[in-house]
């Protein structure tokens, strides 16, 4: 028994291997040439510095990759992730600000009501929150429809929010940039709670809620068969679309946390800009992680340690004044380096090279 | 048949692929003005050969005398332009664009370099006249019928001006009618001198059309026979391996056994739309029942629909006396069915997950996502199985993929063995399965059924089914056309049935 556990952890333990090599690798050379990196100070009982910020910035890509590894290991990817961000950071913010202006506050109050140490001024909040994820299950639910529903490609059915997703919070703001000021959504992106800053929280919270669904349920076991061969767990009796479709619902929860988040940070949604691109860091983090883009075993620990590479790769570029507009050229170079790294035929083929070298 | 000079001859053709010798040595000669059919089961040859013909594969061995000279097509093009043309199961043409279009895809008549519409039309219009069909060539190809669709691929074949036509299973989308207007254009065709190959599995039809008959089996060639000269029982007994005078002095080796128990399951005009055409059927708990009958008589699709994979539109069907709808596998999974197919790869193995992962499978579907079996009682299952079915390998955590196919089997029978099904249907068990493996199989089967689990058995070997069964029911041409029973079993009686 023990035995068989070891060698479980033993085979984790390989596909992270190169992913945390290389993380490991980045902060040495941070530790030896960027003064400060690894500075670390207590301030108001909260712990501040460039690490923190990595995790503060990277909880982001953090909870999409969580989403993102499990629709990938379903053989499926999801495009709109970015898009459901600025929907739901634009709900959040449209609704605080009438909160605010006292039009909803009422209803708020009530339900606030219904959860009993919460008091009304401190409900203010949880209205346009629950709003904003209950927006993001909905696009969840119609990529759900499109890929598992009516068996439309993935990349298509989600590129379709990933495209009228920004619309649609464009409509929602009105095409305004929508500011807000209050404190309790703020926090969520901005404040601190037992030392870390809350985002890092949420994001760990999100981890280890999923990864106990799929991992102590047969959920996981249920989408691995699925993105492993389709037919065949269909064969042995797993309703296959529901399992797909379940994962694009956990996903699209997933960017709505997110979303919730990245408007936090600036205090507005910005449905231009909010989570732009960061469907792509999050495949990139799960390809990272170990997980194949042809579905089957996946690994949400690893898809951690991919968003936590990514954006130490992005902070250690403004950390060296490396100027915005050419960053993308390094972090590619690191990026193209641990996905070689994880390749076996790669790493087959430059022994074989090294070999040659070495007999000549 | 008199000393005519063929117009191809293929002598001694092999072709290798890894792993497998698809063809050892064939000779395959077809003339001017015949209709010669090309027998055989599946995995015979018959497909590779007539891709190394029409140029999609290359021999490694061998010659191919096509109308006095010796050929060697690299592609379908080449031996369109020897003449040689054909027209494969499904329609390979293009659904949006018009008839003419179709017609001269590739080939279109030009007029200072550029496309001549009126003549695209033009000579589409003659090369359907040839078949006498009589159609809009203006219109898509999508607005006609299949069958027609299917005539007008010909069409496109014989505008090359071919003399051997190749027909790959060209019935097999066509009702009974359409059958025949295909039969009635490809006789005049043979009228007026031209080769004609025919693939198919339906049996009446190659005795409708054809004057002469090749079986392929195994890679091999089994013989060359005029139709007329070659009765039905001898072809099958061929097909399968088995010549007639051997068929009749097999003996029965089972000993009958009186089957007594309850009915658990009862269906009466089950079938589906193009699949399968409505039957009756009974299942008694502890029965090993046999579907016979050759490729493409219905025999796994007898079995996909009772597990729901290709659900019935017809009839009603009944488990333990109550009215069941078995609409998916899951469903069956429910009501005690479990099933292998035939396709291992496809159907079967979840080949990067382990071997207890695939053990655990069917159990914990049925049980759903939330009732979970912990990695103890997975374990203690699958260490169960490998030992009772004496799975080959390590421990239960290697990957399934790195067992040979008949150990992935016994993973598989393992996986529905775990939740100890009432009805347990077995598409090809043994297909690619050592002696001993088989015999371990056939064992751990009879001891189940002793307990009342029922077995539906399905395989090629005619010989398996007659000699393992309890009752057999026999298809052909999707339809079920009989029972044979107890001490009426017999590899004769079941190819008796098939062929009258």
């Amino acid at each position: 028994m023990e035995e068989k556990q070891k060698i479980f952890r033993d085979n984790i333990f390989k596909r992270l291997f190169w992913p945390l090599m290389a993380l490991g690798l980045l902060l040495l050379f941070n530790l030896i040439f960027t003064k400060g990196f690894f500075h670390i100070e207590m301030r108001d009982g909260h712990f501040y510095g460039t690490l923190l910020d990595i995790l503060n910035h990277g909880s982001k890509v953090m909870i999409l990759a969580v989403g993102m590894t499990l629709v990938i290991a379903t053989k499926g990817v999801d495009l709109s992730v970015g898009a459901v961000m600025a929907v739901a950071g634009a709900i959040a913010a449209l609704l605080i600000v009438q909160v605010e202006s006292g039009w909803i506050f009422v209803q708020g109050c009530t339900l606030g009501g219904l959860v009993p140490f919460l008091n009304a001024h401190h409900m203010s909040w949880f209205l346009p929150a629950l709003a904003a994820i209950m927006i993001s299950l909905v696009a969840g639910l119609w990529n759900a429809l499109l890929v598992a529903g009516f068996r439309i490609q993935p990349i298509v059915a989600t590129l379709v929010l990933m495209v009228a997703g920004r619309g649609i919070a464009q409509l929602i703001t009105d095409g305004q940039i929508i500011t807000f000021t209050n404190r309790g959504l703020t926090f969520i992106g901005n404040g601190h709670f037992l030392f870390l800053p809350f985002s890092v929280w949420i994001a760990l919270g999100v981890f280890a809620i999923v990864a106990i669904a799929v991992r102590k349920t047969a959920l996981g076991l249920f989408i691995e068969s699925v993105g492993n061969n389709e037919t065949a767990s269909f064969y042995a009796g797993i309703e296959a679309k529901t399992i797909k479709g379940f994962t694009y619902v956990v996903c699209g929860l997933c960017a709505g946390v997110a979303g919730l988040i990245a408007a936090s940070n600036i205090k507005c949604a910005d449905s231009n800009n909010a989570g732009l691109y960061l469907e792509l860091d999050a495949i990139l983090a799960v390809v990272i992680g170990g997980t194949s883009l042809n579905g089957g075993r996946f690994f949400l620990a690893g898809s951690i340690v991919g968003a936590i590479l990514i954006q130490t790769l992005t902070t250690t570029m403004y950390a060296r004044d490396v100027s915005p507009h050419v960053a993308a050229v390094p972090k590619a170079l690191v990026i193209i380096i641990v996905c070689l790294l994880q390749s076996e035929t790669f790493r087959r083929k430059a022994m074989g090279i090294l070999k040659t070298f070495k007999n000549k | 048949m008199g000393k005519t000079v063929e117009l191809l001859e293929a002598k001694g053709i092999v072709k290798t692929f890894p792993g497998v010798k698809a063809l050892s040595g064939v000779d395959f000669s077809v003339s001017a003005g015949e209709v010669h059919a090309l027998m055989g089961e599946n995995g015979a040859g018959k497909s590779t050969l007539v891709k190394i013909i029409t140029g999609v594969y290359r021999k490694d061995a061998g010659e191919i005398i096509f109308n006095g000279k010796s050929i060697s097509p690299g592609s379908t093009l080449e031996a369109e332009q020897c003449g040689i043309s054909t027209v494969y199961q499904e329609v390979n043409l293009v659904p949006e664009l018009s008839v003419a279009e179709n017609i001269c895809l590739g080939r279109q008549p030009k007029k200072l370099g550029f496309i001549s519409w009126g003549g695209v039309r033009k000579r589409a219009v003659e090369a359907l006249k040839r078949l006498e069909l009589d159609i809009d060539v203006s219109k898509n190809l999508s607005y006609y019928s299949i069958a027609i669709q299917q005539l007008i691929a010909i069409a496109r074949a014989l505008d090359i001006d071919s003399k051997l036509l190749i027909l790959d299973e060209p019935t097999s989308s066509l009702d009974e009618k359409e059958v025949a207007e295909l039969f009635k254009m490809l006789k005049k065709l043979r009228g007026q001198g031209l080769g004609i190959v025919f693939i198919t599995h339906f049996l009446d039809q190659v005795y409708q059309i054809s004057d002469r008959i090749t079986i392929l089996r195994d890679g091999g060639k089994v013989g060359t026979f005029e139709a007329a000269r070659l009765p039905r029982l001898e072809m099958v007994g061929r097909m399968i391996g088995k010549d007639p005078e051997q068929v009749k002095s097999m003996e029965k080796k089972r000993e009958i056994r009186k089957v007594a128990g309850k009915e658990f399951l009862k269906a009466e005009g089950i079938g589906r739309k193009g699949m399968l055409f409505p039957m009756a059927l009974e299942i008694r708990e502890g029965e090993i029942i046999g579907l016979a009958g050759l490729l493409g008589s219905g025999r796994s699709e007898t079995a996909r629909m009772l597990f729901g994979v290709d659900p019935s539109d017809s009839g009603k069907l009944s488990i333990g006396g109550a009215d069941t709808d078995i609409s998916s596998p899951k469903k069956a999974v429910k009501n005690g069915i479990a099933m292998t197919a035939e396709d291992r790869k496809v159907t079967g193995i979840i080949s990067d997950l382990t071997i207890r992962e695939n053990i655990v499978l069917a159990l914990q579907a049925r049980a759903g996502a939330f009732r979970t079996y912990t990695l103890k009682e997975q374990y203690a299952l699958a260490d169960k199985f490998i030992k009772a079915l004496g799975i080959k390998t390590p421990d239960a955590d290697q990957l399934i993929k790195n067992l040979s196919g008949g150990n992935q089997q016994k993973a598989l029978l393992a996986r529905w063995l775990a939740m100890e099904p009432r009805l347990f249907m077995l598409d090809e068990p043994t297909r690619g399965i050592d002696v001993g493996a088989k015999a371990e199989i056939e064992k751990v089967m009879d001891e189940l059924c002793e307990k009342g689990m029922a077995l539906l058995f399905i395989s090629s070997e005619m010989e398996e089914v007659s000699r393992n069964c309890d009752r057999v029911m026999v298809l052909r041409d999707r339809r079920k056309i009989g029972e044979i029973s107890g001490e009426d079993i017999s590899l004769q009686a079941i190819m008796k049935m098939i062929a009258e």
